[in-house]
């Protein structure tokens, strides 16, 4: 755990802790030297520490991070009492036991709730409400890795979904151009083998990029730039955390 | 409407010093060029036939005619390669896209020149 202060003045940590976001979408921006770079606008942060998983008790070690308010209205009970006290008669009763109840990071409720898995040193480096701005985690990392939801294609042909070439556009074809061809042969093995690429749901389904090179990281907008496309629509949400790719 | 965080995101990468420019007009676009580590400036002459696009990815083209061959080339606006645009001539037109230039020959692609600004009579 190498804790350091950058030189932007912010308490920069050496962990693989990643940051909650929005797509927000692509654009190009240039380098002085005239260079077009695509890129994609992550709106990153600042995400709250909601929970510190613990190995004693839940088993394994991570941090619970919140991104983006929901209205207290469209929040369930839960969700509000997840993120911050609320009066309850179990709360009482259990103060009253003398019981600790665990902390609360005191903030709005979150509509993007994810967990990344630390190690219990990395883990300590943390608290419940503290808040994780772009800079912070990504000031002085290199690349990343983006996890997102691809967007939908509803139920897909072969072509689409499994790149096939589809049958011929003549030579006596008759309504099959799209179609996959055969799935299997005669009565030796008289079945359809499991795992024969056929139409079906294609989308919609989480895709991790690896990799991609960190542009900027803009504290003042909470925008992180990335080069290269991130899988889902803008506006999605998705979970940006330090590649491990050499 | 483009989203406010895309506009931040590309307010670094937009130039300052607008270029300023019409359709129809006939200009020269000085560019840089990197050769080994001497920079160089060369000039594209030609008559701006269309701009598109907005932010950072906005464009223009501009046409002219080399050996009685069209050339189009299109530069970004806001690339730092694009040092200059000098004005020669304001062309009077009346569209926001020249193409139907590129169906005309020899004399026919001239266009009128137009010695007021515009907007003024």
């Amino acid at each position: 755990m190498v804790a350091m202060n950058s030189p932007l003045g912010f308490k920069v940590f050496d962990m693989s802790c990643g940051l909650l976001g929005r797509k927000v979408g692509m654009t190009q921006v240039f380098t002085p030297q005239g260079e077009a770079i695509p890129v994609t606008v992550i709106e990153c942060g600042p995400c709250v520490v909601l929970q510190i998983r613990t190995v004693e008790r839940d088993g394994y070690s991570a941090i619970q991070l919140g991104f983006s308010d929901k209205p207290r209205r469209l929040a369930s009970r839960s969700e509000r009492g997840h993120v911050a006290a609320i009066d309850s008669k179990r709360r009482k009763s259990l103060a009253a036991a003398g019981v600790a109840v665990a902390e609360k990071a005191d903030c709005e409720p979150k509509r993007f709730v994810r967990e990344f898995r630390v190690t219990p040193e990395e883990a300590s480096a943390f608290t419940v409400g503290q808040v994780l701005t772009v800079s912070q985690i990504f000031g002085e990392v290199k690349h990343v890795d983006v996890v997102g939801t691809s967007k939908g294609r509803g139920f897909a042909g072969v072509m689409k979904r499994h790149n096939f070439h589809g049958t011929c556009a003549s030579h006596g074809v008759k309504k099959v151009h799209r179609s996959g061809g055969s799935t299997g042969q005669s009565t030796d093995p008289g079945k359809v083998f499991k795992g024969t690429k056929m139409p079906g749901h294609y989308g919609d389904a989480q895709v991790t990029v690896r990799r991609l090179q960190v542009v900027r990281a803009d504290d003042e907008n909470n925008v992180l730039l990335v080069r290269g496309a991130v899988p889902g629509y803008s506006g999605g949400f998705v979970r940006v955390r330090k590649t491990n790719c050499k | 409407m483009q989203h406010k965080l895309l506009q931040a995101a590309e307010a670094s990468s937009l130039r300052t010093d607008a270029l300023e420019f019409e359709i129809g007009d006939t200009v020269d676009v000085h560019q840089r060029i990197l050769e080994g580590d001497k920079e160089r400036i060369q000039i594209f002459n030609g008559v701006v036939i269309a701009r598109r696009h907005g932010g950072t990815r906005e464009n223009f083209t501009v046409r002219r005619i080399v050996a009685g061959e069209g050339v189009e080339r299109t530069f970004p606006i806001h690339s730092p390669k694009v040092a200059k645009i000098v004005v020669k001539r304001h062309g009077k037109v009346r569209r926001a896209k020249l193409f139907f230039l590129r169906d005309r020959v020899g004399k026919a692609t001239r266009l009128t020149e137009r010695l007021t600004k515009k907007g003024e009579e």
